[in-house]
């Protein structure tokens, strides 16, 4: 089967007053229908703007570039932005980690919701009414007729991102991003949300990049996850080997900092040392050196080759690691 | 939202009443009116015979508390000055300075707003500067000076305008510029930045997001949210336009009570000013409420409590 997302050298600059920052060097990513990418990483890696880029919503400091960069047939790369409106919202939607404040305080719930499928597609007024009924019963929200005359400020936040995912689907996308979706919510509707999104997912049959700083939340949703480090994807593989056999010694750090029912109480969570090298200058090595306490100088000297295989790491390490 | 505006409408009476009993004070105690009145080389038999007459040798009390009575049945008193009913002064002259500061609020909002949108939309570039240049100038400028350059650029040399009287739209031209000109800072200022808030805002984020046009996302969703503030702005900036008036009036030779109430003060012509300071606080009273009551329906989050 085809990808529904193909991208290849995505690139991310942000104009500063002393230069560009790369913030994002290069990411590659692919993903099947129906397939859920996992994007994990550190805060300020690059994930969000990785997504925002893919969706051409940067703001207007930050640029975006990539050699190839194809949604289900449609060069996005060479997509004007009045052709990335089009599909924006119809083909491929994305979701944010700000609950409280993604939705417009003036409008109704219904408005928003319907004003989603309207832009889309040749549909009256009623029938946007009856999609976003529908989606706001799918994503488990009672009396859903009369919420559509409510505001935001008369929701919860769980509500607010169940709106927020409701609308995102009005257009039934082929791709969905959600960037840290449960962050800013509490354990238990974060487990909601985990498994709404799970199942509108199979209902929808689209594919789904799902965005977190937090492996435990990746391992429930995933089925491929990308680890990203400053700005690059430096290990891919399926959810079950990644947590098995972690390729890269960032992931091996990333695992150590998660809690896990077999550790002991009192043993203290790992962190990992050192800091995230400057992203205004160019990288020679490899970008986790200065971290790694298995670096070589071949390390510092040229950016890590791929190792080959479906279980991906950027590390010269690493086939010994997988094998 | 009813329980909302029938407490807005309460403390908008409340205000009206405190203003009128500071000004009724405050006019009593800057001077002795009787001396005033009777002039200031007549006899003390004469002043006391003047006291008397108008009945200021009352307690000030129950003088205020006669005039009140009286302008709740809508009697405002006799002018000093003209021997006519205050009221019928007043409605002959009321409707040209609000028609002047309607036209002065319309202008204002109509150059700021757009500015304020543009100088958002391109932060700190030549347009950002050229807007706020337009907008500053209206403040740096004072008044007077600013209608007289008007007169002569638009009245006097390029002859397009009449630069006093009244009677047709032509002649609220130039007042109307030269008294909205100076709210148009202010508005421009707070709208502009509304809307580089709010166009930073996740919601904006969301309706680009939703494949929103521009059009759109720019009056839709951005300008309804960075207006709520701007109204309750132009309410105050009305208020001061009809203080603004009395200068305004007087170049233009307008007669509206701006006008009236400058000659009045003049006059010690005390119920005229008493009654003028009572209609422009509610004017100015009832327009806040009506701002209140816009954006509630703007916000839909202060409509509760
Ligand atoms: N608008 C911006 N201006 C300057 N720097 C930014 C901006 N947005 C993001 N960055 C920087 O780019 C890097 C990546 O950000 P982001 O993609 O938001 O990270 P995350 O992985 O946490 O989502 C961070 O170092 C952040 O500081
Ligand atoms: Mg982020």
């Amino acid at each position: 089967m085809t990808a529904v997302l193909e991208v290849e050298g995505l690139r991310v600059d942000i104009a500063m007053a002393a230069g560009a920052l790369h913030a994002v060097r290069g990411v590659d990513l692919a993903l099947a229908p129906g397939e859920t990418l996992g994007l994990v990483g550190e805060t300020g890696c690059g994930k969000s703007l990785s997504a925002l880029a893919l969706m051409d919503l940067l703001p207007r400091r930050v640029r975006r570039s990539a050699r190839r960069m194809v949604l289900d047939g449609e060069d996005l790369a060479a997509a004007s932005p009045r052709r990335m409106e089009d599909l924006r919202g119809d083909r491929m939607a994305m979701i944010f980690q700000e609950p409280m404040t993604s939705l417009n305080p003036a409008y109704t719930i219904g408005n928003q919701l319907a004003e989603a499928l309207m832009r889309h597609r040749a549909v009256g007024a009623a029938a946007a009414r009856d999609r976003a009924v529908e989606l706001l019963e799918k994503v488990g929200i009672t009396a859903a007729g009369e919420r559509l005359r409510q505001y935001p400020h008369q929701l919860s936040g769980g509500l607010r991102q169940r709106v927020m995912i409701a609308m995102a689907l009005m257009c039934g996308p082929r791709l969905l991003i959600c960037d840290e979706p449960t962050t800013a919510l509490d354990v238990t509707i974060q487990a909601q949300i985990l498994l709404l999104l799970k199942a509108l997912q199979r209902e929808f049959g689209m594919a789904m990049i799902f965005i977190t700083h937090d492996l435990g939340v990746v391992a429930r949703i995933a089925d491929r996850i990308a680890v990203m480090y400053a700005g690059e994807v430096v290990e891919l593989a399926s959810a079950a080997e990644l947590f098995a056999a972690p390729g890269h010694p960032y992931t091996r750090g990333l695992l150590r900092c998660l809690p896990v029912p077999g550790r002991d109480r009192g043993e203290p969570l790992g962190v990992i040392p050192g800091m995230v090298p400057n992203l205004a200058q160019e990288i020679a090595g490899c970008a986790f050196a200065n971290r790694c306490d298995r670096a070589a100088d071949a390390c510092r000297a040229a950016p890590p080759p791929w190792a080959p295989g479906a279980h991906r790491a950027r590390c010269i390490l690493a086939p010994r690691a997988v094998a | 939202m009813l329980l909302f505006a029938a407490r807005r409408l309460m403390l908008a009476v409340l205000v009206a009443l405190t203003v009128s009993v500071i000004c009724f004070f405050l006019l009593h105690l800057s001077g002795d009116l009787a001396q005033a009145l009777a002039g200031s080389s007549s006899s003390a038999s004469d002043v006391e015979a003047v006291r008397k007459a108008y009945g200021l040798d009352r307690p000030i009390i129950v003088q205020y508390l006669g005039w009140a009575s009286r302008v709740l049945t809508g009697d405002l008193g006799q002018s000093y000055f003209f021997k006519e009913p205050v009221a019928k002064l007043i409605a002959e002259r009321l409707p040209v300075t609000m028609v002047l500061g309607v036209c002065a609020l319309v202008f204002a909002v109509a150059l700021a707003l757009p500015l304020g949108v543009v100088a958002a939309l391109r932060p700190n570039s030549w347009i950002d500067r050229t807007a706020l240049t337009i907008s500053v100038l209206g403040q740096a400028l004072p008044s007077f000076w600013f209608a007289l350059m008007l007169i002569i650029v638009f009245g006097l040399t390029l002859r397009w305008l009449p630069i006093s009287g009244s009677g047709t739209w032509q002649h609220l031209v130039l007042p109307s510029i030269a008294l909205g000109y100076y709210a148009t800072p202010a508005i421009m200022r707070l709208t502009r930045a509304g809307m580089i808030e709010v166009l930073a805002s996740d919601y904006i984020r969301t309706a680009r997001a939703k494949g929103l046009r521009a059009p759109s996302v720019l009056f839709k969703h951005a300008l309804r949210n960075a207006v709520i503030p701007v109204v309750a702005l132009a309410a105050v900036q009305f208020g001061f336009m009809l203080g603004g008036s009395i200068v305004i009036e007087t170049v233009f030779a307008l007669h509206g009570i701006g006008y009236l109430a400058w000659e009045s003060i003049a006059r010690a012509d005390f119920p005229i000013v008493q009654a003028i300071v009572l209609i422009l606080a509610s004017v100015y009273v009832v327009l806040t409420f009506l701002a209140d009551i816009l954006n509630a329906f703007l916000d839909p989050r202060l409509r509760v409590g």
